[in-house]
C-alpha cells in the first residue's frame, strides 16, 4: 500500500486513520523554535463525516486510502440498496441505506451524483447541489398567519419534508438546495 | 516589499545607533549546528560537503571570542524541511550579541526594538513552568516522559510516532505547541523565561526554583507567535562539547544525519567567550505582525514554492 510522509499531508489528500478512510481538510506544520516538528491535521472521516484531529511527529508515514470520487447516475432503489451506474462504462454499484444517509431523500432517478468509492465499494453519496422535486402534500397557506414565520412544511415526491413559503401549493415543482435542505424557488406551478 | 525594506532599515538603524557592529557571516559553513531540532541543508561541493547556516550564532560567537565587541547579523538562515504557515526553509534572522550584558538587560533592549518597530503594550514576563502548568496541569520541570505522554492523552491529543521512549523534549514540545501556544495567543506580548534544562540549547543553566536547574533562555511571543529566542550564552567549552555529543547521540538514535561539529567554534570557547547575552529575531514573522498577515508566505517576496 502506498504511504505518505508528513511533508505530503496536504488538504484534499486521502489517508487511512484507525482503519477508516479520511480526507485531510486542514494541515499545519507546527514547530516550537528549534524543537520537535509536528504536522497537525484535521481530517473528515469519509464514512461517518466526523471531523477528527491528529498530530504526526515529523518523518512519520501515513497509509494512503484508495479512495476515488466517481460521477454516477442514480438508477433505482430496491428498498435495501440504491443502485448507481457509471454513464461511460455502464458499470454498476449498489450503496446501502447507511452509505446513502441524507442523500437518499433527494433522489428520484436519473440524477448525477458523486459516489465515493473506497477499495471499489461505495462509502458516501453526494447528491447534486440542487434538485427539482414536486410537492405531493402541503396544507393551504393561510394569509396573514405569521405564527409560523411565513413558512409551512411540505412533503416532496421523494418523501423529504422541507419548509416552504405559504404560497406553495401541491403539485408545484420546487428547486431545493440539498446541502442545506432549504427551499430555493418555485420552478413552475 | 516596501514595508520589508523599511523594516530592515529600521532594524539596522536601531542597532547601529546603539553601537552594535553589523557583520556579514558566511552562509556556507564547514561546521554545522548539531541541534536535533534543526536540519541543515548539506551542499556537496568539489572540496567536500558544506552546510548552509541554520543561524549565524556560531560565527558571531567566534567573533565575540576574538574581541569584536557587540555584533549583529541581518542574514538569511536555512532549515531543511520547515515549511508551513509560519515556516519557510529559507528565512531572515536578526541576531545580535551583547558582551558583558545579562539576559535581563538584553530583554529590555528587545522590548525597545519591538516598541520601535511594532509599538504596543510592554511585554509581560512569565516563567515557562507557570504557563505550562496553567495550560496542561503539570510541572514540566519535574514531570517524566510517561507523565507528559499521559497528560497529552488526557488533553485529547492524539499523536502518532511519539512514545515515552522519545524522552522529555518532544513531549514538552508537543504540549507546548498544542496547548501552551494557544494560551499565549490570548496573552499578547510575553517574554517566556526559566526554560527546562532539556531545552537549554546553547544557554547557560541556573539553579531553578526546585532542585532542577533551569535554562537562562527567553522567548518573545506576540499573540502566540514566537518572535525571538535569546540566551545567556553558555561559555564553558567542556559543557558545550558534552551538549554537542549528546545532540549527536540523539541524532544517531533517531536516524538523523550527523553534521560535523564546528571545531573552530569549540576552539573559540576554549580561548574564551566573554560573558554575553544574545538573541535571534525572526524578521519575516515580525513583518507578518506588522502587516497583519496570517501566513509567512504573504510577506516573503519569493516563498519556497516560487523561489
Amino acid at each position: 500500500m502506498a504511504t505518505y510522509g508528513t511533508n505530503d499531508l496536504k488538504t484534499g489528500l486521502k489517508v487511512m486513520i484507525d482503519g477508516d478512510p479520511c480526507v485531510i481538510v486542514a494541515s499545519d506544520f507546527v514547530k516550537p523554535g528549534k524543537g520537535q516538528a509536528f504536522t497537525r491535521v484535521r481530517l473528515r472521516n469519509l464514512k461517518t463525516g466526523r471531523i477528527v484531529e491528529r498530530t504526526f511527529k515529523s518523518g512519520e508515514t501515513v497509509e494512503a486510502a484508495d479512495v476515488v470520487d466517481v460521477e454516477m447516475q442514480y438508477l433505482y432503489t430496491d428498498g435495501e440498496f440504491w443502485h448507481f451506474m457509471v454513464p461511460e462504462t455502464f458499470e454498476q454499484h449498489a450503496a446501502s441505506k447507511a452509505v446513502m444517509g441524507e442523500a437518499a431523500q433527494w433522489l428520484k432517478g436519473q440524477e448525477l451524483c458523486t459516489v465515493t468509492l473506497w477499495n471499489g465499494e461505495p462509502i458516501a453519496v453526494t447528491p447534486p447541489n440542487f434538485v427539482e422535486l414536486k410537492v405531493v402534500q402541503t396544507d393551504p397557506g393561510v394569509r396573514g398567519d405569521t405564527s409560523s414565520g411565513g413558512s409551512k412544511p411540505a412533503t416532496l415526491e421523494t418523501g423529504a419534508v422541507i419548509r416552504v413559503p405559504l404560497f406553495v401549493e401541491e403539485g408545484d415543482v420546487l428547486k431545493v438546495d440539498t446541502r442545506t435542505g432549504e427551499y430555493v424557488s418555485r420552478v413552475r406551478a | 516589499m516596501r514595508r520589508r525594506a523599511e523594516l530592515l532599515r529600521r532594524l539596522r538603524a536601531f542597532l547601529d545607533g546603539r553601537g552594535v557592529l553589523e557583520v556579514d557571516p558566511p552562509l556556507l559553513s564547514q561546521g554545522a549546528s548539531t541541534d536535533p531540532g534543526v536540519e541543515p541543508f548539506a551542499v556537496p561541493l568539489p572540496g567536500g560537503v558544506r552546510h548552509l547556516i541554520t543561524s549565524p550564532e556560531l560565527h558571531l560567537k567566534r567573533l565575540l571570542a576574538a574581541g569584536s565587541g557587540p555584533v549583529y547579523a541581518l542574514t538569511h538562515a536555512f532549515r531543511a524541511g520547515e515549511r508551513g504557515r509560519l515556516h519557510n526553509p529559507e528565512f531572515t534572522l536578526l541576531e545580535w550579541y551583547r558582551p558583558g550584558w545579562s539576559m535581563e538587560r538584553l530583554m529590555e533592549e528587545v522590548e525597545a526594538l519591538l516598541q520601535e518597530t511594532l509599538p504596543g503594550p510592554p511585554a509581560a514576563r512569565r516563567p515557562y513552568g507557570e504557563l505550562f502548568e496553567e495550560a496542561c496541569g503539570l510541572n514540566p520541570h519535574a514531570a517524566a516522559p510517561d507523565e507528559l505522554a499521559e497528560a497529552a492523552g488526557a488533553q485529547g491529543l492524539r499523536v502518532r510516532g511519539l512514545g515515552p521512549e522519545d524522552g522529555k523534549g518532544p513531549w514538552l514540545d508537543l504540549l507546548w505547541s498544542h496547548r501552551v501556544e494557544p494560551l499565549l495567543a490570548r496573552l499578547g506580548r510575553v517574554f517566556v523565561t526559566h526554560w527546562p534544562a532539556e531545552q537549554a540549547m546553547l544557554a547557560e543553566l541556573a539553579p531553578g526554583p526546585g532542585v532542577r536547574p533551569v535554562a537562562r533562555r527567553f522567548e518573545l511571543y506576540v499573540d502566540g507567535l514566537e518572535l525571538a529566542n535569546g540566551f545567556q550564552e553558555l561559555r564553558d567549552p567542556e559543557e558545550q562539547a558534552r551538549r554537542f555529543e549528546a545532540d549527536l547521540r540523539q541524532r544517531r538514535a533517531r536516524g538523523q544525519a550527523l553534521p560535523p561539529v564546528d571545531r573552530r567554534f569549540l576552539a573559540a570557547l576554549e580561548a574564551g567567550l566573554p560573558p554575553c547575552a544574545g538573541v535571534a529575531l525572526g524578521v519575516d514573522r515580525l513583518l507578518m505582525r506588522l502587516l497583519g498577515a496570517e501566513t509567512l508566505s504573504e510577506v516573503l517576496p519569493f516563498p519556497w514554492d516560487r523561489a
